[in-house]
């Protein structure tokens, strides 16, 4: 082990003073802040007075969501039941009027709700019948629990109940009303004595994949839902006939989806997201016993991407890509550097265990990229943050751990990348195509599964290439439940992040290896 | 008629150099093949929508080739000043602008053969693969020239930096690293602008057969000759002013 340390040391003493391997590491932060800081991106988020900030409704989590929906609802105080049969679901495009006919979107919701109250980001409990996904018990945004299979076509009608039992809530389903399925139970977080207590209905964001040429990007647009309810019926400790319809979360604050757009800045190309839907009073009508709502936008966590709104701090570090490439360079000159002036020679007879001394000089690299990474990550995205915000860019709030996690994850990506060039640069020897390897190893899988290729093919290639670190940068979550393009171009990656740093991590240790042999046999 | 004479030595020289050095004809059969596996893929993989830029996908290989292409001339002079072969070959021939010049041209010449049968068999292979439309004159002639090119603007850069290793890397952020920057810039004038003027993004407009590109597809290309024109240009400068 003493031996390992004089190795390590004399490998950090060549590191620290040779000018250019200094200047290198300096050069990843460097560029990695430049880009971060770069200005270029424009919104409106607070640039027109106090009324046009831009904040997404935060949940009872604290994450932020989507709350948007027609409500036909009245306060309930303590236990109670309410059951009503949907009849039917009726979609539309919103902003098209000469596509009739179009078919309910699958997250396209109605149904039973018993919510805190009708502020926007309030604690909930709902059991709904969704345009291709079935029954569902969903509540506080982020949580979704699947019953049976249901498509509501005319003549086949369905049954839903939303019982409250203290701070519990049982949704059950039926498809004759007599014969009842538990869906879920649920105990929303903050749910006072007396709730809102109705009948919703919402459709998100209709958007699908676009391929042109090199450039892939999302079209689509608002859509609504109009679900046709009767038979509705109140039992064991509720009553009344007091309802009141409102639309939530609509028009006044924002396009379709309730949240407010920081227009002038909009995501893939083709993205039609600013076109609001036609402004309606109430999305409410009664005929006899037949209740109609008819409602647009989402009760879910909001998410970034085609169908969502905002920037992640992913974008504050788009310099990763520059400050890679300079990690790459000082990784393969530390190696190959020697062998260009025989030093390799001398190192060596110093110090006879080659073993040692390529696990040294990784471990020199690693360290010296390491910290210059997080240092520069770090400033990237706190910095980063301030300027789009600065220039009116609403950035998605994200929890610490994940913000943590992008920093340090971007710091590991750049420090493994460089002991792969490293590995790479005792393999070959010869710094440039030690070098194009390293890059084009990592970047090129990211930059056709970016543009060229399809979705399927650019997910399996972000789950094998070295590519698949990239995942530590994403910021968002992917949410089942609500409908969005889960694309890499939107920034969602196929592997877990921790996992995509594991696929570099295993490809750097296979080639480290593969130089460990061959230094093993070659004469340096 | 001295200048001629004096070309040919030169041309001579660099040429036996570039022919003999380990891994150039191994660095020119990898243009041809890593250009042909990532083409062939590409539109083995797509499931091309009607309408889409065929010709441009069966060519999506040139993405990996330029690389490769920037190894063989970023070698060209890196490896003379790493191996100090630099010094013999300036006191041989002292006009080191002649050199670079003669380099170029060697360089040019075999990057346009590899070159040519890396875009001939991607043209190839997408005619095989893809629906009908897939070949375009423009598209193929337009990459070939855009390879070359890359060659001579890594070669320019390669002179002024003059250490393989950071030359390569600075190549590779120019083709690689800026088109992803760019894809993030939001804001679409900056965006557009931008593409104008980087090598990688106004030469590969030659590419492009259906979307509108940013820029005309030979203005494109000559962006890309400026560029190579410009770091040959600023190579031969700095190769007269700086020591060997």
């Amino acid at each position: 082990m003493n031996a390992f340390a004089d190795t390590l040391r004399s490998e950090w003493t060549k590191f620290r003073t040779v000018r250019g391997w200094v200047l290198g590491t300096l050069a990843v932060a460097v560029l990695i802040v430049a880009f971060g800081l770069m200005p270029g991106m424009r919104g409106t988020c607070g640039k027109t007075g106090p009324a046009s900030e831009c904040a997404l409704p935060t949940g009872p989590g604290g994450e932020e969501v989507t709350d948007s929906y027609t409500f036909l609802h009245q306060a309930l105080t303590g236990d109670g039941e309410i059951t009503v049969r949907v009849a039917a679901l009726t979609g539309r495009a919103l902003g098209d009027p000469d596509e009739p006919g179009q078919a309910v979107e699958p997250w396209a919701k109605a149904g039973l709700i018993i919510r805190a109250g009708t502020g926007q980001g309030s604690s909930y409990a709902a059991v709904m019948l969704t345009g291709g996904h079935g029954v569902r018990m969903q509540y506080d945004y982020t949580h979704d629990t699947a019953g049976r299979p249901a498509v509501v076509a005319t003549g086949a009608p369905r049954w839903l109940r939303l019982a409250r039992h203290g701070d519990t809530i049982t949704a059950t389903e039926s498809a004759d009303g007599g014969r009842w399925t538990t869906v879920g139970t649920a105990r929303p977080r903050n749910l006072p004595t007396t709730a809102e207590v109705g009948l919703f209905a919402t459709s998100p964001q209709h958007s699908e994949e676009m391929h042109s040429g090199l450039l892939s990007g999302a079209m689509g647009g608002p859509t609504e839902v109009t679900g046709t309810f009767d038979r509705l019926g109140m039992r064991g400790g509720w009553t009344g006939t007091a309802w009141h319809a409102d639309v939530i979360g609509a028009l006044v604050d924002g396009p379709a989806g309730g949240a407010p757009g920081p227009a002038g800045q909009s995501g893939p190309a083709g993205q039609s997201g600013a076109a609001g839907p036609p402004a309606r009073a109430s999305g409410f009508e009664q005929v006899g016993d037949t209740l109609r709502l008819t409602g647009s936008g989402d009760i879910a966590p909001a998410v970034a991407g085609a169908g969502g709104l905002g920037v992640s701090i992913t974008q504050t570090l788009v310099g990763t890509f520059v400050g890679l490439v300079a990690a790459v360079v000082v990784g393969t000159g530390f190696v190959t550097a020697e062998y260009r002036r025989g030093l390799v020679r001398t190192t060596l007879a110093a110090s006879p265990g080659r073993l040692r001394v390529l696990a040294a000089k990784a471990a020199v690299v690693f360290g010296a990229v390491f910290v210059a990474g997080l240092a520069a990550t770090a400033a990237a995205v706190v910095l980063g943050r301030r300027v789009l915000t600065g220039n009116g860019v609403y950035v998605n709030a994200v929890p610490t751990a994940t913000e943590v996690r992008v920093v340090v994850g971007t710091a590991a990506l750049l420090a493994v990348a460089a002991v792969l060039a490293l590995a790479l640069g005792a393999l070959l020897r010869r710094g440039a195509p030690a070098v194009t390897a390293a890059v084009l190893v990592i970047v090129l899988p990211y930059l056709l599964a970016m543009t060229v290729l399809p979705g399927d093919a650019a997910r399996w290639l972000l789950r094998v290439s070295p590519a698949a670190a990239f995942a530590l940068q994403q910021a968002s979550t992917e949410y089942s439940q609500v409908a969005n393009l889960y694309t890499p171009a939107d920034g969602y990656f196929p592997l877990p992040p921790w996992a995509g740093l594991t696929v570099l991590a295993a490809w750097t240790a296979l080639a480290l290896t593969a130089a460990a042999v061959s230094q093993h046999r070659r004469d340096a | 008629m001295k200048h001629v004479a004096g070309m040919r030595p030169v041309l001579h020289a660099e040429w036996t150099k570039l022919r003999t050095s380990p891994g150039t004809f191994a660095l020119l059969v990898a243009v041809v093949v890593g250009t042909l596996a990532v083409g062939a893929s590409s539109a083995a993989l797509s499931d091309p929508a009607p309408g889409a830029d065929l010709p441009k996908l069966s060519l999506t290989g040139v993405l990996l080739g330029q690389a490769v292409v920037a190894i063989v001339a970023v070698l060209a002079i890196g490896d003379e000043y790493a191996s100090g072969l630099v010094t013999v070959t300036f006191a041989a021939m002292p006009g080191r602008g002649r050199v670079l010049a003669a380099k170029a041209t060697v360089v040019a010449a075999v990057l346009t053969v590899a070159s040519a049968l890396a875009v001939a068999g991607s043209v190839v292979a997408g005619w095989l693969l893809l629906p009908a439309g897939a070949v375009a004159a423009r598209p193929a002639v337009g990459s070939l020239l855009y390879l070359v090119l890359v060659g001579l603007l890594s070669l320019g850069v390669a002179t002024c930096i003059r250490g393989p290793a950071a030359g390569i890397g600075t190549v590779l952020v120019l083709l690689y690293a800026l088109p992803i920057v760019n894809a993030a810039v939001a804001d679409p004038t900056w965006q557009r602008r931008l593409e104008r003027i980087e090598p990688a993004s106004a030469g590969l407009a030659m590419q492009a057969t259906v979307a509108d590109p940013v820029i005309g597809p030979w203005k494109g290309l000559g962006v890309l000759a400026l560029w190579s024109l410009g770091a040959l240009l600023a190579g031969a400068v700095l190769l007269e002013r700086r020591d060997a």
